[in-house]
């Protein structure tokens, strides 16, 4: 076993040196180094095509996902070894999506074998980019909520609503949406659907954040048809009408693993030998730069840890909050040190050394990491509900 | 190798666990030695049992009668130590002293491992000369006398001390205060003359002496490794000890946080089970996010000790410096969600709490290891 998993890092060693081109091993720098695929995706350069398509063939865009739905059919071992390799080189992801992080996952457990076919295949194959209509102005923490209606047509719904903070919406190709169908049961009458963005009554306008951008926007939906079939074994909905609540859950444990980093080397890194290069002056600034250093080096062992455990089944299954409470927290503590470190230079807002106030922007932008997919409250809510059993909870 | 317990590991981790909460328990071991006053601070009885388990000799090598285990197996033991607060030898004979002696001579080693693994002999680390951890700067002077060396100086916190068969002092034997080179390890018997030892009291019942050396004749047989030497097999023995002691604070901090969430499960206050309060639900479930995140460390420290891994040295300050700060909230947040009854010595809330002062202070402190991580990271 050892020995094949030796076998399989120098094969995959010396794949990734003909494969990964030097372009692709770099840190990212803006938003057009993140490749997210979809009907409109346009590639930055010839690198990053020749990256995507070279993994996308091997099955690498998802490399723990069976073969016939576009993965490699890695094993948790073997996943782990890729993982450690693209790190070694500072591969960049060739393919980042939501279709990935979060209703992948949730099909591969809820799905038909048609959706799997159809919607897996697009995803590993990059083809279609998916939003999450999740919360909407009136359910945020409290999501279960929610109000969006689908009214039931027989063979299809007409769904009105609105959903917010729906990220990456405006470029989005379809949505995993939360319609409630049934207004007498709050947990037992949401139905998770699917639907195409470009429907008649879909619409999207970006939300202005502090940091200037808008990768967030509100969607609305005017009458929007949404089949109950897009064909033979293909529903329109995921897991049964009215219990997409169970599938919302259990995509959510994913949404918060992503946002937690773990596995991230970016993020679970050390910032003092980064931020020392220019030397530090002030003691002070030196210990917290250490305190943050084993804070952040401490947060890689449980990213390790939890990912090597949620392979085999042995991580508890509300650890996702654990993971995404303390690593959008130490996400925050490093962009302020990294703020503080640089001064007044990282207080430029438009200026190009700073890429146009890339330091500034990332600053204001984590400040949503223990908000977003649920805040660091609702997460150690649920921590001491689930996991510590406490009283009332 | 994945970061969680193989099969092997987890039936170890079972065994440890159901032997130390009935042989080691708070009852039968830390409160009976420390009520009674009992000036080794730990039993003899039950270091005969720990050799009986395997737990001796299980970083010495087959050899020499051990197991030939490594710093994962030992940090699986030591997290039951601190669970139940359990006084022993273990760290400083087996862990650490075991480390020394595997880079002495085959004579040292015939004269020393058999009565570790057999549960009879004792060791103590003699490394600190001052209050605070700095073992760049060592005094301790041992020069050439005949065809030995001649010892002269002073050690403190030197746990067990004066029940330990032998002594692994750390002394110079040429160069200056603070230089990496010119340190030599040696066995010092505890008999040798010219030794002095004050033993004294510490804050969680354990012993430590203050030991002068006043001329102790050694023979040259009693030096552990090379000559000038022994800086590296110094920073292996300290670093045996300190991912030891973060798989024991791992330990000290999960039983302060199990008797607390237990505690915030039965007492009631307004009417209501206090667990019911949001305020203590968000202060437990931190302690839980940080108590996993320090585990994790420890175990990742001890796997890349096992595998001479080259950041080793590092993710090990990481881990002690982690645990440190994490089984320092969980005590102090222990006490304090208990009440008034936290400050009773009849609970044992306060126990793990002056255990996690002496546990936290035992080869570098956070701020200690904080700095090093600084160092070693080239800032």
């Amino acid at each position: 076993m050892a020995e094949d998993l030796d076998a399989f890092r120098a094969e995959t060693r010396e794949w990734l040196e003909a494969n990964c081109p030097e372009e692709m091993r770099q840190p990212v720098r803006d938003e057009r180094d993140v490749y997210w695929g979809g009907r409109n995706a346009e590639f930055k350069n010839d690198a990053q095509k020749a990256w995507f398509e070279a993994c996308r063939d091997r099955g690498y865009t998802v490399p723990d996902w069976p073969k016939e739905y576009g993965g490699a059919g890695l094993t948790p071992p073997q996943a782990k070894v890729l993982r450690q390799e693209m790190a070694r080189i500072n591969a960049r992801p060739p393919l980042s999506s939501f279709g990935i992080w979060m209703l992948g996952p949730a099909l591969l457990h809820f799905g038909t074998e048609g959706q799997k076919q159809r919607f897996l295949n697009e995803i590993a194959r990059g083809e279609i980019r998916w939003c999450q209509g999740y919360s909407e102005p009136g359910s945020g923490s409290d999501l279960v909520s929610m109000q969006t209606f689908g009214e039931d047509k027989g063979d299809h719904w007409v769904v009105n609503g609105q959903k917010i903070w729906t990220s990456y919406a405006d470029e989005a190709d379809w949505i995993f949406c939360l319609v409630r169908t049934d207004k007498n049961d709050k947990y037992r009458g949401i139905t998770f659907m699917l639907f195409d963005m470009a429907s008649d009554g879909v619409s999207t306008k970006p939300i202005k954040l502090i940091s200037g951008n808008s990768p967030f926007c509100e969607t609305f939906m005017d009458d929007v048809k949404v089949p109950k079939s897009y064909g033979e074994d293909i529903p329109g909905y995921v897991g049964e009408i009215n219990r997409g609540w169970d599938v919302a859950k259990y995509l959510l444990g994913h949404e918060r693993e992503m946002i937690s980093g773990a596995g991230n080397k970016e993020r679970s890194g050390s910032l003092g030998p980064k931020l020392a290069r220019n030397g530090i002056d002030n003691p002070v600034l030196r210990a917290a730069l250490a305190e943050y250093d084993i804070d952040a080096l401490a947060y890689g062992c449980m990213g390790e840890k939890f990912l090597d455990e949620l392979k085999v089944g042995k991580a508890h299954p509300a650890q996702p909050n654990m993971m995404k409470y303390a690593g959008t927290e130490l996400n925050k503590q490093r962009h302020e040190l990294m703020m503080s470190a640089g001064g007044s230079r990282a207080l430029e807002w438009e200026s190009e050394e700073t890429n146009g106030g890339t330091p500034a922007r990332s600053w204001l932008r984590t400040k949503a990491n223990s908000i977003e997919g649920g805040t660091s409250e609702v997460m150690l809510n649920v921590i001491a509900k689930r996991i510590l059993d406490l009283p009332g909870a | 190798m994945p970061l969680y317990l193989n099969e092997d590991q987890q039936m170890l981790a079972d065994t440890a666990s159901e032997f130390m909460s009935e042989q080691g328990s708070i009852e039968k071991q830390l409160r009976h030695w420390r009520d009674k006053g009992c000036k080794d601070g730990f039993g003899h009885e039950l270091w005969g049992q720990f050799a009986e388990m395997g737990f001796t000799g299980m970083m010495v090598d087959e050899d020499h009668g051990g197991l030939g285990m490594g710093h994962v197996e030992a940090g699986i033991v030591l997290e039951q130590i601190g669970r139940n607060l359990t006084p022993s030898p273990f760290l400083t004979s087996s862990v650490m002293a075991a480390s020394a002696l595997g880079a002495g001579s085959d004579d040292l080693k015939g004269r020393w491992l058999p009565g570790l693994v057999e549960g009879k002999s004792v060791f103590a680390i003699a490394v600190d000369e001052g209050p605070k951890h700095n073992p760049q700067e060592i005094k301790t002077r041992a020069e050439k006398s005949g065809n030995g060396f001649r010892l002269t100086g002073a050690k403190t916190f030197v746990i067990q001390g004066a029940s330990a068969d032998m002594l692994v002092v750390a002394a110079r034997t040429s160069g200056d205060d603070s230089d990496d080179e010119g340190i030599t390890l040696f066995a010092v018997p505890k008999d040798a003359a010219n030794m002095k030892q004050n033993p004294v009291r510490l804050v969680d019942s354990s012993m430590a002496s203050h030991v002068t050396f006043d001329g102790v004749e050694l023979d040259g047989d009693a030096v552990i490794g090379e000559v000038d030497g022994g800086r590296e097999v110094l920073n292996r023995m300290l670093n045996a000890g300190r991912a030891g002691a973060a798989a024991e604070g791992v330990g000290v901090a999960g039983g302060a946080f199990d008797r607390t969430t237990e505690y915030l499960k039965q007492r009631k206050q307004f009417g209501k089970l206090i667990g019911e309060f949001q305020a203590l639900q968000h202060r437990a479930a931190h302690l839980y996010s940080e108590l996993e995140i320090a585990r994790a460390t420890a175990i990742k420290a001890a796997q890349m000790l096992d595998e001479d891994a080259d950041k080793a040295d590092l993710m090990v300050s990481v881990a002690k410096a982690k645990v440190g700060k994490v089984a320092r909230l969980a005590v102090q947040e222990g006490v304090q969600m208990h009440g008034g009854i936290g400050m009773t010595d009849e609970y044992d809330i306060g126990l793990f709490m002056k255990r996690d002062r002496a546990l936290h202070e035992f080869l570098g402190d956070h701020y200690f290891h904080a700095d090093r991580v600084a160092k070693l990271s080239g800032y």
